[in-house]
């Protein structure tokens, strides 16, 4: 009985031995194995020391924390916003602004007014080591930097340079400054783009900025019109001088036609009448005479030696005396 | 082994567990270690990462920060020697170069930090304080791109030189504040210029400013728009006027041409004999100028009528249309 009560006991603790060397086992494999992501790499210390860095892929570490795992994403584009935040990023993606990102975005131009302007950088983890022990307050710091050279440089621009053909040369160089600052900082980080995003007026001071494109308009529209009228009125009065010029060789050609003509006939009787000059004469005076007096109104026939008639021939009204 | 002997054992492994945590202590990356020895420094401080061995008990590990530590200025309106009321933020990057020293002098992170706001803030204050606005804001003299319609709206105050420029001013802040930190173990590695912006009050009058620049500006663009146009149909005027007087003088040169080359055909015609043509177009126009309306007087002695007298040939005829006067 007591043999018996022994022997359970025994094999019970046995039970448990082996119970707890499996859950040891257990806990050191699941504390040895590590898995890095595709877009990672894993920075491993050991004893708070770094000592290796591993590629994306199943790995094995010094459990019981001797070893360390501190993951960095540096295959990925991160981004940050400055002067508004993504609220939703979507196909419609939604934005917020409140008064937090307004005092990001309002800034001195160089010209002593002020804009807003509402950027986005996009950068990389360049150098995972650096990134991680480097700065404190690594992207903290980052967005300070950003702002810093995106002051800088819109103060070294005009409003109107940066509201119209400025935008990319500040973008540019913004982005310049910025990676210069990552390299004195020494943070790892590389910058990709800079993106200019809304650059505007005050809100309090727009509506004049839109009056002036107003104006501008205004000012094309006035021109255009005076060139409208321009291209309708010459063309026309163009054409219509072409149109007079072509009349006027016209009536030259006829004149000159006509008076070929006239010569010619001219030539052609003239040639007949040397032939017999009073036939033709005569001829010519008798048959416009022939035809001449039949279309005359009144005709009086007077003989020379009749003398004294003409007081009393009435002359009603003033008719032309033809011989 | 007997219950007693158990007893011995654990007591001693608790202890030796004890005496080996207090003997050994692991510095990361970041940190950088002080050991004190009853609260007194000893020895050079562990930057170096890894597991480290102290006297345990007596000796005791204060940790450090290694790397750069963040600083950010209370936003601070300051007014510039201009008299610009301006609102300046301040950001600056430090870190604890000489642990040993921070330690003694500052303690902790809390009292370095209320150290440089009073370093850093006062250095901004002055610095700014003793330049023009324009100073802070610029950084170059680098001419803003031309426009025609915004040069003369400009303010005198914008067009000023730059002296220094925006970089020589935080290198300033930051070559004065930087005097006094070995004094406190400490490295300041950068001081920018995070935001200046105008107080509200002036804010106000600079958007007033603005609003009146732009209206400048729009009325340029809106009598401009006046004038062009003018100028357009003045233009139009003059081309119109140019086209219809060339027109003109070509119809007239043309037209004349034809008469004079018509004039010509008929002299030559003609001249063959002046007196035929005489003759032929004064029978021509007899038919077209006597009508119905004309009365004619006809004397028996011409040649038309002369033999209504008598049917004899006359001698010496004279020739048709002599006329009775």
């Amino acid at each position: 009985m007591m043999q018996e009560a022994r022997q359970r006991l025994r094999s019970s603790r046995r039970g448990l031995f082996t119970l707890a060397i499996a859950l040891l086992v257990l806990i050191v494999l699941v504390g040895s194995y590590y898995q890095v992501e595709p877009d990672e790499v894993a920075l491993v210390t050991r004893f708070g020391r770094y000592v290796r860095t591993t590629n994306p892929g199943p790995h094995t570490k010094i459990p019981f924390g001797i070893e360390r795992v501190q993951k960095v994403p540096v295959q990925r584009q991160l981004k940050q916003e400055f002067g508004f935040r993504t609220a939703r990023a979507d196909i419609q993606s939604t934005f917020e602004k409140d008064q937090r990102t307004q005092s990001e975005s309002l800034m001195l131009t160089g010209d002593l007014n002020v804009a807003t302007v509402e950027w986005i950088v996009q950068y990389k983890i360049s150098d995972p080591y650096k990134y991680l022990f480097k700065l404190r307050d690594v992207e903290e710091t980052f967005r300070l930097m950003a702002e810093a050279s995106m002051r800088t440089v819109v103060g070294d621009h005009s409003v109107t340079e940066l509201l119209t053909v400025g935008r990319e040369a500040i973008a540019a160089k913004a982005k310049e400054l910025l990676a210069n600052l990552c390299r004195l900082y020494d943070n790892g980080i590389s910058v990709q783009q800079l993106v200019l995003q809304d650059v505007d007026p005050p809100e309090a001071v727009k509506p004049s900025f839109n009056a002036v494109n107003q104006a501008i308009q205004e000012r094309e529209r006035a021109i255009n019109e005076a060139w409208a009228e321009y291209n309708q009125e010459i063309p026309r009065a163009r054409g219509l001088a072409a149109q007079k010029i072509e009349a006027a060789e016209g009536y030259a050609i006829d004149r000159v036609n006509r008076a070929k003509g006239d010569a010619q006939r001219f030539v052609a009787i003239e040639e007949q009448y040397r032939k017999a000059p009073d036939v033709t004469r005569s001829r010519i005076y008798l048959e416009t005479m022939s035809v001449v007096l039949p279309g005359a109104g009144k005709k009086l026939i007077l003989d020379e030696k009749t003398k004294g008639i003409l007081p009393v021939f009435p002359l009603a009204g003033a008719p032309e005396v033809k011989p | 082994m007997s219950g007693r002997g158990w007893i011995v054992a654990g007591v001693a492994g608790v202890l030796g567990l004890v005496t080996l945590s207090s003997t050994l202590y692991t510095v990361s990356e970041t940190e950088q270690v002080v050991i004190t020895q009853f609260g007194e420094p000893m020895g050079r401080p562990i930057t170096q990462a890894g597991l480290h061995v102290k006297v345990p008990f007596a000796q005791e590990a204060n940790f450090f920060d290694k790397r750069w530590l963040e600083w950010n200025g209370n936003p601070n309106q300051i007014p510039t020697r201009d008299k610009k009321y301006i609102w300046v933020e301040t950001y600056a990057r430090w870190r604890i170069a000489d642990p040993l020293l921070f330690f003694e002098r500052l303690r902790d992170e809390r009292g370095a930090q209320s150290r440089l706001d009073d370093i850093i803030d006062g250095e901004t204050r002055n610095v700014i304080a003793n330049h023009n606005l324009i100073e802070a804001v610029r950084v170059s003299n680098r001419a803003f791109e031309k426009y025609e319609e915004t040069e003369d709206v400009m303010e005198a105050e914008a067009m000023r030189q730059v002296e220094l420029g925006r970089d020589k001013i935080t290198r300033l802040i930051l070559e004065h504040a930087s005097h006094v930190m070995p004094d406190y173990g400490i490295e300041l590695v950068d001081v920018q210029i995070q935001r200046v912006n105008y107080i509200e009050s002036v804010q106000a009058k600079v958007f007033d400013r603005m609003i009146s620049e732009r209206k400048r500006v729009a009325d340029r663009h809106r009598s401009e728009g006046q004038g062009k146009s003018a100028e357009v149909r003045g233009k139009k005027e003059r081309e119109l006027k140019v086209i219809e007087s060339e027109a003109y003088r070509k119809t007239q040169e043309i037209a004349g041409k034809g008469d004079a080359d018509a004039a010509a055909i008929y002299a030559e015609a003609y001249n063959r004999n002046h007196e035929l043509y005489r003759f032929l177009r004064s029978m021509e126009t007899y038919r077209t100028a006597i009508d119905k309306d004309s009365s004619l007087v006809l004397s028996t002695s011409s040649d038309l009528f002369r033999y209504l007298q008598s049917p004899g040939a006359v001698a010496g005829g004279k020739g048709a249309g002599k006329a009775a006067r």
